[in-house]
């Protein structure tokens, strides 16, 4: 007993630096619980998922079959639940992403066991922190039972990196469905780094007022510097942009080293997304703006002129 | 067609929470309580498909204090047709929520269930997808499109890196993300009618549901404040500070 059990989530072929986030606070629960730390792959061609996964120095359960192509909540729930009976599990881990969000809790369900959701550090092995009330509380919460299921926010946790070979088992399991289909997925074409990865991330609000300028003032500023873009649950709203571009409670949480806040007010839903940045800045022509209570630099200045500017500079920069 | 809406009490959010010495619990003194906004946008999609249709039951579901009647009738009030409340003093977990939930979707018999995809207090975004296991359905979580076909959904969802479409059979639990749709504010001769709906209220003892805890908060805390640095005045002189002082770019 006293295993754990990461979600190997993969897009393309690949593991995405969230799944490497969901390894390491795997890895420590692990060590907490007095076990080692397995991962689970599913899909319809497993073995080099399976091998790249085996190079983090971690065990190994593998499954293939057709019907794990695609993710799907009830065909994932009843492997992974499985397997966590199979292989001594006390703990199962899925970083807080889409797919982790969507899943952690239906295995939970199905394994009666406690829950614990965006998870910000393990205190000991039954003990789990995690951020309430949009950030501005933080539980300690003790788990009962074995096992316990939780989802990791993957900005708490170091990327696992490569290094040592664990084993690779090949478990056949029959999926079982409870009625749902892949359709679709339209994926958002961008060359950007991806939101939840990226070293530098710029973020519009509504100061930035429609679509348009977002493209015109936003994203040059953001190429310059090679970021990602973001942007407040407020231009969301507005329709300004896609909703995968939301920063904040009910969007995405980042922790990048350098987060710039265009236009936005600094509502306590979008902090709650960004404030663990390594240095914010903001740009926004209210000196009010409670952004500035939180910012390391503040520009109290007209976005429309200030961020062109910005991106002169960062291209002068860049060339010399 | 027969639709269970969730609807849960959440202080309002914009409230500036504050945590009580005990670290027990948040301080409740003049907070202002509302319908989670998630659940707002479930309710707000269950009466678009049940004028679409042209007739549809809705039927909202709380758990908590007799204080969450307030949030019954504001649903009341947007066109939902009756309401049920069951009454629980101890806040519960999310896996005895979806345990509830169950036991009146067992009874009910809802064709759909639609939930919101997370309260803003707690934010644990778990109670549908537990429920969706609970009672063996489909799951299509953080919806920005439904669209009901006979015994089955199409719905759009908002993942990482896009947008996926689900197929799931009826009945199943989908829960709204934030561009579902815009909810309605309740009329005037809404707010008059919802008075004389049904509420039901159902002591949690009643339904024989475990509803037992597995997780328990030991203490909370308010997080580290981060401290705001200094106004820069011009664009160059932030270039200049992020590049040899924060050394970020």
């Amino acid at each position: 007993m006293g295993n754990a059990l990461i979600i190997a989530e993969h897009l393309h072929g690949k593991f995405p630096k969230t799944t490497l986030n969901g390894l390491t606070a795997a890895k420590q629960a692990a060590q907490l619980a007095g076990g080692k730390a397995l991962a689970v792959v599913l899909a319809d061609k497993v073995d080099a998922l399976a091998a790249d996964l085996a190079g983090y120095g971690v065990d190994v359960v593998a499954v293939e079959a057709p019907a794990f192509a695609h993710y799907l909540a009830d065909t994932y729930t009843a492997a992974i639940a499985e397997i966590a009976k199979q292989k001594g599990v006390e703990v199962v881990v899925a970083a807080a992403t889409a797919v982790g969000k969507d899943l952690a809790p239906r295995v939970a369900a199905r394994l009666g066991a406690a829950m614990a959701a965006e998870v910000t550090g393990l205190v000991d092995a039954k003990t789990v922190q995690r951020p309430l009330y949009a950030g501005n509380a933080i539980a300690t919460v003790a788990m009962e039972g074995s096992p316990r299921v939780i989802s990791v926010r993957t900005t708490a946790f170091d990327a696992a990196e490569k290094g040592g070979s664990g084993n690779v088992e090949k478990l056949a399991l029959s999926p079982s469905s409870s009625g749902m289909s892949f359709v679709d997925f339209a994926e958002t074409k961008s060359d950007r780094p991806v939101l939840t990865e990226a070293r530098i991330v710029c973020s519009g609000g509504r100061g930035l007022k429609n679509g348009e300028n977002f493209t015109t003032y936003l994203e040059p500023l953001c190429d310059a510097l090679g970021a990602a873009m973001g942007a407040s649950r407020a231009a969301v709203d507005a329709g300004f942009v896609p909703n995968d571009l939301q920063v904040g409670q009910t969007g995405k949480v980042v922790a990048p080293a350098l987060y710039i806040a265009v236009g936005i007010s600094g509502a306590i839903q979008h902090l709650a997304g960004m404030k663990d940045s390594k240095v914010i800045v903001a740009i926004n022509k209210d000196e009010e703006a409670p952004i500035f209570q939180i910012a390391d630099y503040g520009l109290v200045a007209d976005l429309f002129k200030a961020v062109p500017e910005l991106t002169e500079e960062v291209k002068k920069l860049k060339g010399a | 067609m027969k639709i269970l809406v969730t609807v849960k009490r959440v202080p309002d959010p914009e409230t500036v929470i504050k945590i009580a010495p005990d670290g027990a619990g948040i301080v409740t003194d003049n907070v202002k309580w509302v319908v989670n906004p998630f659940d707002e946008i479930a309710i707000e999609e269950a009466l678009r498909i049940k004028e679409k249709a042209g007739g549809a039951d809705v039927v909202l579901v709380s758990i908590g204090q007799k204080t969450a009647q307030e949030q019954l009738r504001t649903g009341l009030a947007m066109g939902a047709d009756r309401a049920i409340l069951v009454l629980a003093e101890q806040a519960l977990e999310p896996l005895a929520v979806a345990r509830v939930l169950a036991k009146l979707a067992e009874n009910e018999k809802p064709d759909l269930v639609l939930m919101g995809k997370q309260a803003i207090d707690d934010d644990s975004n778990c109670a549908g997808q537990m429920l969706a296991e609970l009672l063996g359905w489909p799951q299509a979580t953080f919806a920005s499109k439904v669209e009901l076909d006979g015994k089955s959904a199409k719905v759009t969802r908002e993942v990482d890196g896009g947008l996926e479409t689900l197929g799931v059979a009826l009945p199943a639990i989908v829960t709204a993300d934030l561009r579902l749709n815009e909810p309605r504010y309740a009329s005037l001769p809404g707010i008059m009618k919802a008075r004389k709906k049904e509420l039901k209220e159902i002591p949690l003892a009643d339904l024989g549901v475990d509803a037992a805890p597995k997780t328990r908060v030991v203490k909370l805390e308010t997080p580290p404040k981060r401290s705001g640095g200094r106004k820069v005045g011009s664009v160059q002189e932030l270039v200049q500070v992020l590049h040899n002082e924060a050394k970020v770019i």
